[in-house]
């Protein structure tokens, strides 16, 4: 029986606390072998997780690592040792707190692997590079617990596989190991219980009171929000006004881009100054530190920000939590508000500010579904097969090993219990010899076969590389940005390659709601100056894009069916009755298409509501066909809920272009040589170690002369088809980007029952399409045509004066992935 | 196959969508930066394993150009290898296909920084070799004329009313050309680049490789950072 001594109950209540029931329950429960608590924000999830270490290291004296602490974000970890430190000092328990990420200087880093801290903090990045150290056995040895925070947001990403195979790991250095999960409400617990576990130990799920439901509104304003865009321009006067209302407020927003521009409107409307800083991933990280600072301190009155404050950090006095644009996702939401409220009875307040009349409707439909309780969620399938080809190469990193050892560790990691032995073997060909067909590797085997059937680095330097190329996480590629001055200006932040390609001398941008001016690039690094315009010149560069869940679609669609909406405010429900004027509203069982011009092409607009990536790959089905017929179509891109096509001749008849049978043949073929398929390579081939990211030449020499992954693509796939990476592309694409299923679900909903719209302008509807980001572009006979055509104005004009520059109205780039 | 023709320093070039430069008149083509060989030297040196498959790619390339232009000298203006060791690894059949292609035919293999020194093929070994008014040779010489080089993999970006399309590219002015990266897994340096600027002057064009190759001047009127 662990009771809680009297030490630490004499300190909690000279704190006035009480110790809450799931806290002793987690006490109680101390010797499970795995456990996942859910609690919301602020019931003392994070000392629940941790009092059964407190206590028992108080008890009895421990040599070397006790407890390892993992959680998604590195400034988590430097909150949590905060926050633990002060009853250990206060208890005068003799401790050792370390927290241990990519920002720990290498000199602790190397003294924590030669005396490591009863409790370390890291994460699941930081913890794969410490196993794959030769000396991980005798750092780990007599560890005990191992906790790992906010579970479920790991549990959506690899993060959570590659974080779940390097405990399978240290589970069978240390076989007593006990796992302790802290997860924010979920839909699906059992799920979260089943990748925290060993496989097949059980997992008892330990459920804290909820508190109560939220305090959750739409935020009304005087003016309608407009007809299209994302940033919310509209709303500055009454969320200032919010602001001055509460004493701290958080300003949530889906992309990096909108937050950079709804806080520099927001500085422009501030008249009163009042203090209001901006946080988010692309920001220096000295930058994101001053704001974290003064937000401690209690100095802000507002903070700007992304999902890169999503995560339990202590925000001391939160009272109002605004979030801009629509949510996408119920169950985020409903997370996100947790946060906003750090005492544990009083229910959270949170206001949502749609950007345009679309997400007026969004927001109503999440506003339903948190009153229902309606959590959404999806599942993930088997453990994802690049992940394990990394976790293979560093286990080699860490010495000789037994392909049956790892084979049976691997399928001890829930995700990867079903692997079978077969697919295992493939991926250690692939990471031996590259597991190609023609086989040439044999002088040069990445790893080899030891005449005791281990296996070990052929070469032990390339640990280094393998080392330097850790992680799951698909940052574009980005690019340092700084002020322009003798050396080593100020550095502002980051902003991804694609962007800054795009950027010609001259040209302004905001970053970290300040205006500057392009200067040049050198060595890699952006440089800028501060310019004074009013107006930046060029939209600013794209963050994470969230897609809108199935059932919040699926909500939408119905609301479209009511003959009126006085749930809605009148200009959204003007808006869908002008769109039922002049078109037609999306209804369920049929499928609404609408064709017109504008811009100077022809547009098509498919209002699918397959969600975003069922979109995405309608997107690239269609485009196929319709460049098979001639339609010479340019691009497209997709939202949640359409898709919009763009090319140079008009679809008159859509039907033929919709038949299941021939979508269905032309997936095969098609989904060998679409950029989609190329940017899922680029990922898992990163991931498993085809393609390097990080080189020790490319970070001297600064600038890479490397060719492109879809020229590697492009050779497995004319000389090696079957190839392993090939395979994982298909499958990663199949489940996730391609979603091909809410296709055929959608095509059978339908059943050739379509409306197909001729218009002469872009429909209300169709109006907020032409701002979405992520444009695919379509390679085919449309390049060509306008190549010759720009090559032949070139040329006419060269000599002459200047030419006009393309319009800078729309998005001039593409995302990368 | 398109091409596109240059008249450079006298002679009537003409630049083969796929990176190619044919010389009719000489019956003679000219390829730049094969790098063949390259995913053995990763390998070698412990890196990534590549698909081992760039070799037999951009011989096939090549071989479906020597044909269409009938060519029966060939000029492999340097990096024609990864490294030399590379050279030395190649398999067996690759070995007998870069034979096949040599056969009934003048073959000069330029030394490149990457291959500098002969090679156990069959062929001529040069550091530079001068044609007519043309001298062919790896890296780019101040104060010349007729110069044909590579080793820089050039490419060029055309922004259309559509978007922005970057290939691979061939550049030239009154004096030198600079040619594409012929081979398989080969990056290229945007012509913008000083490395490349630098080398070039005013009146410079850059024709574009791809199905239909395209001439465009550089830099480009209206798009180039004003000063």
């Amino acid at each position: 029986m662990h009771l809680l001594p009297d030490t630490f109950r004499n300190w909690f209540s000279k704190r006035g606390w009480t110790v809450h029931p799931h806290q002793m329950a987690m006490l109680e429960r101390a010797d499970d072998p795995a456990l996942l608590l859910i609690a919301p924000t602020g019931g003392g999830k994070t000392l629940a997780g941790f009092l059964p270490t407190l206590t028992d290291l108080s008890a009895t004296p421990h040599e070397g690592l006790h407890t390892l602490y993992i959680s998604p974000l590195k400034a988590l970890a430097a909150d949590i040792k905060r926050n633990l430190t002060t009853p250990v000092t206060e208890l005068g328990l003799p401790i050792r707190i370390e927290d241990r990420t990519g920002d720990t200087p290498a000199s602790r880093k190397k003294r924590q692997r030669a005396d490591p801290p009863h409790i370390l903090l890291t994460t699941p990045e930081s913890l794969a590079l410490l196993t794959s150290y030769e000396d991980a056995p005798r750092m780990f040895a007599g560890l005990k617990r191992v906790v790992v925070d906010e579970i479920h947001a790991l549990a959506e990403s690899k993060r959570g596989d590659q974080l779940m195979l390097a405990l399978g790991r240290l589970q069978r250095l240390c076989p007593d190991l006990r796992r302790v999960g802290l997860s924010a409400t979920v839909d699906d617990p059992q799920a979260i219980a089943r990748m925290l576990a060993r496989h097949p130990d059980p997992c008892e799920i330990l459920l804290a009171d909820p508190g109560p439901a939220p305090d959750i509104a739409m935020l009304t304003t005087d003016e309608a929000p407009p007809w299209a865009g994302g940033n919310a321009a509209y709303s500055i006067p009454a969320v200032l006004e919010e602001v001055r209302r509460h004493k701290t407020t958080l300003i949530f927003h889906n992309t990096r881009a909108q937050a950079e521009i709804f806080f520099h409107n927001l500085w422009l409307a501030n008249d009163d100054g009042l203090p209001i800083g901006i946080h988010h991933g692309s920001l220096d990280r000295q930058q994101r530190e001053k704001v974290e600072a003064a937000m401690v301190r209690g100095d802000l009155r507002a903070i700007v920000c992304t999902g890169s404050l999503d995560l339990g950090i202590d925000w001391g006095d939160v009272d109002l939590v605004i979030q801009i644009g629509a949510p996408k996702n119920v169950k985020r939401l409903v997370q996100r508000i947790g946060r906003a409220n750090h005492r544990y009875n009083a229910p959270s307040k949170a206001l949502l500010v749609p950007a345009n009349r679309f997400e007026v409707v969004e927001c109503v439909a999440a506003l339903d579904a948190v009153r229902e309780g309606a959590l959404d969620g999806e599942p993930r399938g088997p453990g994802p097969r690049d992940v394990l080809c990394q976790h293979i190469l560093i286990t080699a990193c860490a010495g000789p090993f037994s392909a049956s050892d790892l084979f049976d560790e691997v399928t001890s990691v829930g995700a990867y219990a079903d692997l079978t032995r077969d697919a295992f073997d493939r991926c250690l060909d692939f990471c031996a010899t590259g597991g190609y067909a023609l086989r040439v590797y044999d002088q040069w085997q990445r790893l080899l076969q030891n005449a005791d059937g281990t296996w070990q680095l052929r070469d032990p330097r390339a640990a280094r590389q393998i080392r330097m190329n850790i992680g799951t996480i698909q940052d574009t590629d980005t690019l340092k940005v700084r002020l322009r001055r003798s050396r080593g200006g100020k550095p502002l932040g980051e902003i991804e390659e694609g962007f800054a390609a795009s950027l010609t001398p001259g040209d302004t941008f905001l970053i970290g709601g300040q205006i500057v001016r392009y200067e040049g690039l050198r060595e890699m690094t952006v440089e800028v100056s501060r310019n004074a315009a009013k107006k930046p010149k060029v939209a600013t560069f794209a963050g994470t894009k969230f897609a809108t869940s199935t059932q919040l679609s699926a909500r939408v669609i119905d609301m479209f069916q009511q003959q009126d909406w006085p749930d809605l405010p009148a200009h959204t429900a003007d808006w869908l009755a002008l769109q039922r004027q002049v078109s037609a509203l999306p209804a369920p069982g049929r499928l609404l298409i609408e064709s017109f011009a504008h811009d100077g092409r022809e547009q098509t607009v498919v209002y699918g509501f397959a969600g975003r990536n069922g979109q995405q790959t309608l997107g690239l089905l269609l485009t196929k066909r319709m460049e098979d017929a001639g339609l010479n179509p340019l691009g497209f891109v997709a939202t949640d809920y359409a898709t919009l096509i763009w090319g140079l001749d008009r679809v008159t008849d859509p039907a033929p272009l919709f038949e299941l049978n021939t979508l269905q043949d032309g997936l095969e073929t098609w989904l060998a040589g679409n950029a989609v398929m190329k940017r899922t390579f680029r990922a898992s081939a990163t991931i498993a170690g085809l393609i390097q990211r990080n080189t020790p030449s490319a970070r001297k020499n600064g600038r890479q002369a490397t060719f492109s992954s879809d020229i590697l693509y492009d050779t497995l796939q004319k000389y090696d088809p079957e190839h392993l990476l090939l395979d994982i592309t298909r499958q990663e694409a199949l489940r996730g980007l391609v979603d091909f299923g809410r296709i055929e679900e959608m095509a059978e909903r339908v059943a050739g029952r379509i409306d197909h719209r001729e218009l002469d302008r872009v429909s209300p509807l169709a109006a907020p399409l032409f701002l979405e980001m992520g444009r695919v572009p379509v390679r085919g006979a449309a390049e060509e045509r306008l190549l010759a055509e720009e090559a032949e104005r070139l040329m006419e004009s060269s000599g002459l004066a200047q030419i006009t520059p393309p319009p800078a109205d729309k998005p001039k780039w593409r995302m990368g992935y | 196959m398109n091409y596109h023709d240059i008249s450079f320093s006298g002679a009537a070039l003409k630049a083969l969508g796929s990176g190619a430069l044919w010389w009719p008149d000489q019956a003679l083509l000219c390829v730049s930066d094969l790098h063949l060989g390259k995913s053995e030297r990763v390998a070698r040196r412990g890196g990534q394993s590549l698909p081992p498959y760039e070799t037999r790619d951009t011989l096939t390339r090549l071989g479906e150009d020597l044909a269409f232009a009938n060519a029966r000298q060939v000029v492999c203006l340097g990096d024609s290898f990864d490294d030399l060791a590379a050279a030395d690894a190649m398999p067996d059949d690759e070995r007998l296909w870069i034979t096949r292609l040599q056969a009934g035919r003048r073959w000069i293999w330029i030394e490149g920084n990457h291959d500098p020194g002969p090679v156990e093929f069959g062929g001529t070994h040069l550091q530079d070799l001068t044609l007519g008014p043309l001298t062919f040779r790896h890296i780019a010489q101040t104060g010349t004329h007729g110069e044909i080089s590579g080793h820089y993999h050039p490419k060029a970006s055309v922004q259309t009313r559509g978007r922005r399309v970057t290939r691979p590219a061939f550049l030239f002015d009154d004096r030198r050309m600079i040619m594409p990266a012929y081979g398989t897994y080969t990056g290229g340096l945007h012509a913008r680049d000083a490395a490349l600027a630098d080398l070039m002057q005013p009146g410079t064009f850059a024709v574009l490789t791809g199905p239909q190759p395209l001439r465009v001047p550089m830099p480009m009127p209206g798009r180039e950072p004003t000063a």
